[in-house]
């Protein structure tokens, strides 16, 4: 898993490439903590995710949370229909904005 | 192509990329399709993980997965010499629950049932065993 920020806090965009999975997850949730302190609103452009396991799933659950509470924003977009079918399956579809 | 495969690995979180990537290789010999090889992935990833932590409590132990596939059908078959734990006893997520309300984590297994055609458990020779089957 790699990410790039295309556009920096307070309206943060993070292109990620690759997969989140129980590895990966932490690691990007970790690495762009210093980010996302700073963020009004998180877009994560998913056009590069393959694969998103229950620990994906995990971070995208607290980044929501953690945005609503906050006030900010936070959505997902290009979503790639392997992991577009896991967000459905899960619900997730209904309790995160896609763009 | 028929394949019949069985690989010995350390239950240990860091083998995980080790682990998908022998599964991808295998699955994509037998013919199966890219769609369910990544929901086939998610469920292993679960299984293995959930190996990892839980199945020696805290330790390392051996984790052994096998696999059967051909150009319709996988049957993967976990086996841990861990404590006993039938992960299909635990309850299913309630998936429509908002945002602010649901648990962080829990969808582990519920997401290997989702990915899979069938699931079982048996608990034999002092092993947990669990088959999954994908039909695709």
């Amino acid at each position: 898993m790699t990410y790039e920020i295309t556009s920096p806090a307070p309206e943060l965009t993070v292109a990620v490439k690759g997969r989140l999975d129980t590895l990966t997850s932490p690691k990007l949730e970790s690495e762009l903590e210093p980010s996302i302190a700073k963020a009004r609103s998180l877009v994560l452009d998913l056009a590069e995710v393959d694969y998103l396991s229950s620990a994906g799933l995990r971070l995208l659950l607290t980044l929501q949370k953690r945005f609503k509470r906050e006030g900010g924003s936070f959505a997902l977009r290009n979503i790639q229909p392997g992991v577009m079918e896991i967000l459905r399956m899960t619900g997730f579809l209904k309790i995160l904005s896609v763009e | 192509m028929n394949v019949a495969v069985t690989l010995h690995f350390t239950a240990d979180t860091q083998k995980l990329p080790e682990v998908l990537d022998q599964l991808d290789t295998h699955l994509m010999s037998a013919g199966c399709p890219e769609d369910a090889r990544m929901q086939l992935a998610v469920a292993v990833e679960e299984i293995f993980v959930n190996i990892a932590n839980y199945a020696y409590s805290g330790k390392t132990g051996p984790a052994t997965i096998n696999i059967k596939a051909d150009a319709h059908k996988a049957s993967i078959c976990f086996a841990d010499s861990g404590f006993p734990y039938d992960p299909l006893k635990k309850e299913d997520p309630n998936i429509e629950q908002a945002a602010e309300d649901r648990p962080i984590g829990g969808l582990g297994i519920f997401l290997v049932k989702e990915m899979s055609d069938e699931v079982h458990y048996e608990r034999r020779d002092d092993m947990n065993i669990l088959t999954i089957v994908k039909k695709y």
